[in-house]
């Protein structure tokens, strides 16, 4: 059973390849059918291994048997085993819908999708800083595809804008590699955080502009602050199944963010402790105020959504900058909501404006919707889980991250801003909400009803806040653990570098 | 020699981040290009310089650091995959959007300057 640890990432990588070959390129539905079954098995990998991560052992798998600080090690804790467990619900999800008619527009969808999914889990599982780089551009790459799937305008120049970008944040991050390994000589993140405490304070400098580097290409994959003007357009310009998938990637960043900054750079970092603290607060806080004034002047629906993740990184991002183990906590469970719930709006957006006709998204009084009453319900659920109003989940992690704010100056930053970009949501959407259903120009010329697979997909993803709401209880709990255990740091250290044992002297 | 070496890898640098901020998408794929080629250089040099080490694990004493190594050669085969992908979508953005420029239109103040010479 050691070597499940491996599975989430053998498995979409062959079976991405075998849908390269022709007895499955042929023929769509077999593709179809093969991804779907290859994504279950994903989950109940995730599944499998979050069982295991929960009795509180660290999985450590060391790839080729070369031990942890020579080799490449795998490690599955409590919190990369809960984000691989997210990503597959996700793409689950968001592969359900391609079974509708958008799946026409290219070959390869199948094959990309699955390249992505091996690339998040990936940075998800790997416990050293190179192969996050490796697995980052895995999923860039495969990204980039998706992205510009389809083809179009607006996807070439969205795309353009951020392939440029990410390039450029490739290239920091390598710099940042290197500085890290040409002071500290290592770059396996538990051997990091053991040599951070033992730095020559000569080197302390370097170190710490090699740490803030990464917080630069962390921050552009989680879109914070200046970093964060591609990602509507790109949000927005894509199919609607990619998006849906996407709503993962800007979590990447912040896990990267949190494993980088609360395990090496954490508690025991001597002067180099939370370096990452002072920059993460103020931008945090700026990253909801521009969100907040991106939905205000969202002209579609997509692009609404696309800033409300926005407001959700900053969010993210603020209590994460507090550094506590409370506030890790409440930022977790809020992650988990913010994540599956924009993904199902993207989906809802989709399904919305099919049945709109020319008008599509656009925030416009146009054709009424179809099946208005069936799509209007879905709106009003999804819009109450995002906008954070009880009883959904959104409601519990908002409440969980105001009260991780313990001192007056944290609570008068971060509860005016949270609580003021929740009034935004819900203004916004009340109005995006009656525009859309209630104030049809025509009727719609026929009928249409939403694709029964494309539905079940949305209405999967905007149910998991009310599951998460249902199950707050064991789930805070298991956050609670979750960061528990990534703020013990030396217990980090302590089981990803057991002693080597088996090591044999060669003459 | 480390004087040298931190110029090529200080000025790759430089000039790769000049071109990465001009508006048209070939001086932006070139700067990406010099960008890696100097990362590249800088991760290279992250195992200590020296000029009598054997690359591989040898019978002498002295041998250069081999990690550093392998990390280049991963990062230069990436760096020319994103980079002969990002030269096929400037191509096509070119043929999508019927100009060059990285935003996709080109800024009616290049417009005039260009008339006007």
């Amino acid at each position: 059973m050691q070597h499940l640890i491996l599975l989430p990432l053998i498995l979409p990588l062959l079976g991405g390849l075998l849908m390269l070959l022709p007895p499955l390129t042929e023929s769509r539905v077999r593709q179809r059918n093969f991804a779907l079954v290859l994504s279950a098995a994903t989950m109940l990998t995730s599944v499998l291994l979050v069982q295991q991560a929960q009795q509180g052992v660290i999985g450590v798998y060391a790839v080729g048997d070369w031990a942890a600080p020579f080799g490449i090690v795998m490690v599955a804790d409590r919190l990369s085993t809960m984000l691989l467990l997210l990503t597959s619900v996700l793409a689950f999800c968001s592969l359900l819908y391609t079974f509708g008619p958008r799946d026409e527009e290219g070959s390869f969808f199948q094959p990309l999708l699955q390249f992505q999914i091996l690339g998040i889990n990936g940075a998800f599982l790997t416990g050293d800083l190179f192969n996050l780089f490796v697995f980052f551009e895995i999923l860039l790459i495969a990204s980039y595809g998706l992205l510009m799937f389809g083809g179009g305008k607006t996807r070439t120049r969205a795309g353009l804008h951020y392939v440029i970008l990410n390039l450029a944040g490739s290239a920091i991050f390598l710099f940042a590699l290197g500085i890290l390994y040409g002071t500290l000589g290592t770059l396996n993140i538990a051997d990091l955080a053991q040599k951070v405490q033992q730095l020559d304070p000569a080197e302390t400098p370097l170190v710490r502009a090699g740490g803030l580097m990464l917080l630069i290409v962390f921050g552009l994959k989680a879109a914070m602050l200046p970093l964060q003007f591609w990602l509507p357009a790109a949000y927005a310009a894509s199919t609607p199944a990619v998006a849906a998938l996407f709503a993962i990637m800007t979590k990447v960043g912040i896990y990267a963010i949190l494993r980088v900054f609360t395990v090496i750079f954490g508690d025991a970092a001597g002067p180099l402790s939370h370096i990452a603290g002072p920059w993460l607060w103020p931008l945090g806080l700026m990253t909801i105020l521009i969100g907040a004034i991106g939905v205000l002047a969202s002209q579609d629906l997509r692009r609404l959504v696309a800033n409300l993740i926005i407001v959700s990184v900053g969010t993210l991002l603020a209590v994460i900058a507090l550094q506590r183990e409370d506030a890790t906590a409440a930022a977790l469970y809020y992650l988990l909501h913010s994540t599956l719930i924009s993904g199902g709006l993207f989906l809802l957006a989709d399904l919305i404006a099919r049945q709109r006709g020319k008008v599509g998204d656009r925030l416009v009084p146009g054709r009424g919707v179809g099946q208005g009453r069936l799509l209007g319900s879905l709106f009003f659920i999804g819009a109450i889980a995002v906008i954070g109003m009880p009883p959904l989940a959104g409601f519990v992690g908002k409440v969980l991250m105001l009260s991780a704010a313990s001192s007056v100056a944290e609570m008068s930053w971060l509860w005016p801003l949270v609580l003021g970009s929740s009034l935004v949501a819900l203004i916004t959407l009340s109005r995006a909400g009656s525009t859309l259903f209630w104030n049809p120009a025509g009727k719609p010329v026929e009928i249409m009803r939403a694709n029964p697979v494309q539905l079940l997909a949305t209405v999967l993803l905007l149910s998991m806040p009310l599951l998460l709401s249902v199950f707050a209880g064991p789930v805070t709990q298991m956050v609670a653990a979750t960061a528990q255990q990534l703020h013990d740091v030396q217990g980090q250290i302590g089981s990803v570098l057991q002693p080597v044992t088996h090591l044999v002297e060669v003459k | 020699m480390e004087a040298l070496y931190a110029v090529c890898v200080g000025v790759l640098t430089a000039a790769g981040v000049f071109l990465l901020l001009r508006g048209r998408t070939f001086p932006v794929v070139v700067g990406l290009t010099l960008l890696s080629y100097g990362v590249n250089l800088f991760l290279f040099s992250t195992g200590r310089l020296n000029d009598s080490a054997a690359a591989v694990l040898g019978s002498g004493s002295d041998h250069a650091d081999p990690l550093p190594q392998a990390l280049v050669l991963t990062a230069i085969v990436i760096g020319f995959a994103m980079t002969a992908f990002v030269v096929i979508l400037a191509m096509r953005a070119r043929g999508d959007l019927g100009n060059d420029h990285v935003d996709g239109r080109v800024p009616e103040l290049v417009l005039e300057s260009e008339e006007r010479s």
